[in-house]
């Protein structure tokens, strides 16, 4: 499915994020207060998704691109509509303040939104490989005739799957203003962060999508760190051209 | 053939009197955008439209034209002419490069792909200080310009007869073998491919033809604005307009990306004159999001549906 | 026949009269927001100021003045179309320049081209190359970087500095300032540890100052622009910059506005950096006390900047120098007005001004202040003397640094 709002919808995650915390909720408890919003809120989506597009069988590729494509940029002018295009941030205890190992000083905020994006994944990665309806997702990608042989419904599995996806998006817009400040023209940076990661790690492969977290992550501050600062913005966007080109099934692909 | 001939110089001659009846330069100002926005649609409806690949990164053809006149500019002075053409031949060639891509990626990893191209450019230009890397650079506009009232009006001229020739080579295009050739690639690639259609030789001409042509677009954008920035020249505003205009107008004849670009355009820069400018994208993005789900044939297919042709 | 003669002549009667209470427009773009818009706020709010006390009094040349402001989120690409849309749609009268460097340079070739006035606005240096000579700032800084990275820099020569470490946006200002502030640190002997440009609107900035802490300098001299000086701070106090570093800051915009200030209260403690205007002694002035007491009042009900020290004293003086200017000349023609500006000494109430040949004070005055005893996120605290102590120029000077920056800090 042509998702592209996904980075999108991240960013309005930190935003709603930024509303509750607005009211003393502590952010990370408001991204898990966010995802059962989004979840349905994403069910919407790819419910008119399907009866518009998948449904009708209208040519998808490209209309089903510009609508997500629509979508994303709706969201983010509708967010410099409504709170401008200032940075936002939260205040928590955790944030601010570090941990101390000898030399090195670690951020509480980054211990704190690593803690939680590992128990994400590794709930997902769980969910995806020892439930009926994990399997399915995986399996619906794969073929969905087979898993409308085994009795299954592939529409209302891939709309479970969109919901999930978005549910996923309100944590993680959490953990992403729990790091820094937050504008809405970030989604862009994360269509980039985004898929790079997915097509590095090969789609659909939950542990291949850590490795290749983890190598985006340490290639990027290198070169924070190195001579080349201003380079950063492209480090994502270079790898996933060069992963595109060489190997598009990615590192862990099958 | 004749009477599109016939109908172009008709544009061009009015494009040529406009100043005769407007006297305010912010007429030229505005209209210049609207002109800028056909070439960019009717460019992007090569390859998006008649081909099926979708072009996220419009943008970065638009500024590697903009910037290759301005460096070209920096370093020999050449007149506005060689620059557009130039810009185009630079940005044609990146074409070449994304439609080599196409060999490897279909549909939404084209898309993503072009992103990243055009990202990975801006940071590329962010890092040329030749050019005024991040900061930007002022261009000062040549003070006198022969012929025409001001350089606005000359700049909008310029653009007028790029617009005509890019409509006039989206028609051939389109009305040509090749047009065939790229609805056989967008319908069933494989099919076509199986049918003795020459698929990469037509989609590397498509992807190049776009490219130049949003390349010429952005050749003269520092003169106009005498100032040009990464920021703004790579803007995603020029992918969704190049996308939105002829999804909104029609895909499937050249028409359908000069309607939807003069309307949206037009409205755009009301909006922006009367209202603020975040509104006027957003309403390219509502109408973008409104067509594709209501109108999937654009404002040419609301035209049949409702005055069908006799037979 | 008669009575329509007469009725021509009352009408043309009429429009005359219409055209002299045509008000003087005066036309400018402001960012509102974006990365400076907190300050630019708080600049508009004293231009509006300006503009009310003078029509108040009826007016410049019996004419009111109408002011026209339009938002530019701090986007330089915007910037040239507004003023486009100023001059050939709004037909405006005046130009006042938007707040900052980076939004002004794109329209100085504009300006240049169509000959006209444009009083600048806090912007550093944007006249250098093109040398218009009709541009006039309001900014204390003068040309070139000395008389802002000089103070500085002397500071951390006196603290037997060795080594420095530049950091800067990758942006018109700081670039601009961090090439003069290169120049003067050559000059004084001092060898670079760390030069880097970091690209704009950075959020994180952790791993920069792991790399500055790394190279162990002795000088930390930044370039920043608002929001990514707020994220330099707080990168700063959550990993340290390490114990060799003596002096940090220079020439950070953002804080000196006042919700950063707030924002981040006692972490700001040690930093150096560069000012327009504090509330110390040697700066002491009854005609800027007076304005900002009225204009406090006025931010409060818009939620502005409630200190307003930076920026809406020299904005309200921008409106001075017109006032000072249209009313000598009679005139508000570009020409008049400039020649007028270029040999005429500006009364103002940030001092008397007189502008050299690019359009800069000929007598700079900016102060480095570092902050100390700041405690608690209380904005008020900053009203008092002492909380910003001016360590340079010497004719500015309130109190002596305290270094290192770790010293400074408790």
């Amino acid at each position: 499915m042509p998702q592209v709002a996904h980075p999108a919808f991240l960013v309005l995650g930190a935003y709603a994020t930024y509303l509750l915390a607005g009211y003393g909720v502590d952010p990370v408890l408001a991204g898990l207060l966010l995802t059962p919003v989004f979840f349905v809120f994403g069910l919407g989506v790819y419910q008119f998704y399907y009866s518009t597009f998948e449904g009708r069988g209208s040519d998808q590729g490209l209309r089903g691109i510009a609508f997500f494509f629509g979508v994303a940029f709706i969201v983010q002018v509708g967010l410099i509509l409504a709170f401008g295009v200032d940075q936002r941030l939260v205040d928590a205890s955790y944030i601010g303040t570090s941990v101390e190992i000898g030399e090195m000083r670690i951020p509480k905020r980054m211990l704190v939104a690593f803690g939680v994006a590992l128990a994400l994944t590794g709930s997902l990665a769980l969910y995806l490989s020892r439930t009926f309806t994990g399997r399915a997702i995986k399996a619906v990608a794969q073929d969905e005739g087979a898993l409308r042989l085994m009795g299954a419904n592939p529409v209302r599995i891939k709309r479970w799957a969109f919901g999930i996806a978005t549910a996923t998006c309100a944590l993680a817009g959490a953990l992403l203003i729990i790091i820094g400040p937050v504008d809405p023209n970030l989604d862009r940076l994360y269509i980039g962060r985004t898929f790079c990661v997915v097509v590095l790690a090969g789609l659909g492969s939950m542990s291949g999508t850590l490795v290749a977290g983890l190598i985006l992550g340490i290639a990027e501050s290198i070169v924070l760190t190195s001579a080349g600062t201003a380079w950063a913005p492209a480090v994502a966007f270079g790898i996933l051209l060069v992963v595109l080109g060489v190997r598009p099934a990615g590192l862990f692909g099958r | 053939m004749k009477r599109f001939l016939l109908g172009s110089s008709g544009v061009l001659a009015l494009a040529a009197s406009m100043p005769l009846v407007f006297q305010n330069e912010y007429f030229f100002f505005a209209g210049y955008v609207v002109l800028q926005l056909i070439v960019l649609a009717t460019a992007w409806n090569i390859l998006g439209g008649y081909a099926g690949y979708v072009n996220f990164g419009s943008g970065a053809f638009f500024a590697v034209g903009a910037y290759t006149a301005v460096a070209l500019y920096k370093a020999f002075a050449l007149p506005l002419g060689l620059q557009i053409l130039a810009g185009a031949a630079a940005a044609g060639l990146l074409g070449f490069g994304v439609g080599m891509l196409t060999l490897r990626l279909r549909g939404i990893f084209f898309s993503i792909a072009t992103i990243a191209v055009a990202i990975v450019l801006e940071t590329v230009v962010l890092n040329w200080h030749y050019v005024g890397g991040a900061k930007g650079l002022p261009t000062l506009r040549p003070t006198e310009t022969p012929f025409f009232a001001s350089h606005t009006v000359y700049l909008f001229f310029v653009m007028a007869v790029i617009a005509v020739i890019a409509v006039g080579a989206a028609r051939y295009v389109e009305t040509s073998w090749i047009g065939r050739g790229l609805r056989a690639i967008r319908d069933n690639e494989g099919a076509a491919e199986c049918s003795g259609v020459p698929t990469l030789k037509l989609k590397l001409g498509a992807a190049t033809l776009s490219g130049a042509l949003m390349g010429a677009a952005g050749a003269p954008y520092a003169q106009y604005l005498s100032f040009i920035e990464p920021t703004s020249a790579f803007s995603l505003n020029h992918a969704v307009n190049a996308l939105a205009m002829p999804i909104i107008g029609g895909m499937g004849h050249w028409i359908g990306p000069v309607i939807g670009a003069v309307l949206l355009g037009t409205v755009q820069q009301v909006v922006t004159v009367t209202i603020s400018s975040e509104i006027n994208v957003l309403v390219v993005g509502v109408l973008l999001v409104v067509f594709v789900v209501a109108a999937p044939e654009g404002i040419l297919g609301l035209f049949r549906r409702f005055f069908p042709r006799k037979k | 026949m008669k009575i329509r003669n007469l009725f021509a002549a009352a009408l043309a009667a009429l429009s005359f009269a219409a055209v002299a209470q045509q008000p003087i427009k005066i036309g400018m773009s402001m960012p509102q927001t974006g990365a400076l818009g907190g300050g630019g706020k708080a600049a508009l709010l004293a231009l509006q100021m300006w503009v009310e006390d003078v029509n108040a009094k009826g007016g410049l040349l019996g004419r009111k003045l109408q002011f026209i402001a339009y938002d530019d989120q701090t986007n330089p690409a915007l910037v040239p179309g507004i003023y486009t849309k100023l001059l050939d749609v709004d037909k405006v009268d005046l130009l006042i320049a938007p707040y900052g460097t980076n939004v002004t340079a794109p329209i100085m070739p504009l300006v240049k081209q169509r000959d006209l006035l444009l009083m600048g606005n806090f912007s550093f240096d944007v006249n250098a190359q093109i040398k218009h000579d009709k541009w006039f700032n309001n900014a204390p800084w003068g040309a070139g970087a000395l008389a802002w990275g000089g103070p500085f820099l002397d500071a951390g020569q006196k603290l037997g500095a060795k080594t420095i470490a530049i950091m800067a946006a990758d942006a018109e200002f700081a670039q601009n300032l961090c090439t003069g502030a290169r120049a003067i640190a050559k000059a004084k002997g001092l060898q670079f540890v760390y030069d880097q440009n970091y690209p704009p609107n950075s959020v994180d900035f952790s791993s920069i100052i792991r790399a500055v802490r790394a190279a162990k300098p002795d000088l930390v001299f930044i370039c920043s622009y608002p929001a990514e000086s707020a994220a330099i701070v707080r990168a700063v106090n959550e990993l340290g910059v390490g114990p060799t570093v003596q002096m940090i800051g220079g020439g950070m915009v953002g804080l000196q506005f006042a919700p950063i200030m707030e924002a981040l209260g006692p972490m700001l403690n040690g930093f150096v950096n560069y000012n327009s205007w504090v509330p110390e002694k040697t700066m002491a002035n009854p005609a800027v006390t007076e304005f900002l007491k009225r204009y406090s009042v006025r931010a409060k009900a818009e939620k502005v900047d409630p200190l307003g020290y930076y920026l809406p004293p020299f904005n309200y003086a921008i409106g001075q120098m017109l006032e000072q200017a249209v009313t000598a000349t009679k005139s508000i023609d570009s020409k008049v007005l400039a020649a007028y500006l270029h040999k005429t000494e500006m009364k103002t109430m940030v001092g008397n001004i007189r502008f050299d040949t690019v359009g800069e004070w000929s007598t700079p005055r900016v102060p480095q202040a570092q902050f100390r005893g700041i405690k608690g996120k209380d904005i008020e605290q900053f009203r008092e003397a002492g909380k910003q102590v001016i360590i340079g120029p010497a004719a500015l000077k309130t109190g002596d640094i305290i270094a290192p920056f770790d010293k400074a800090r408790n």
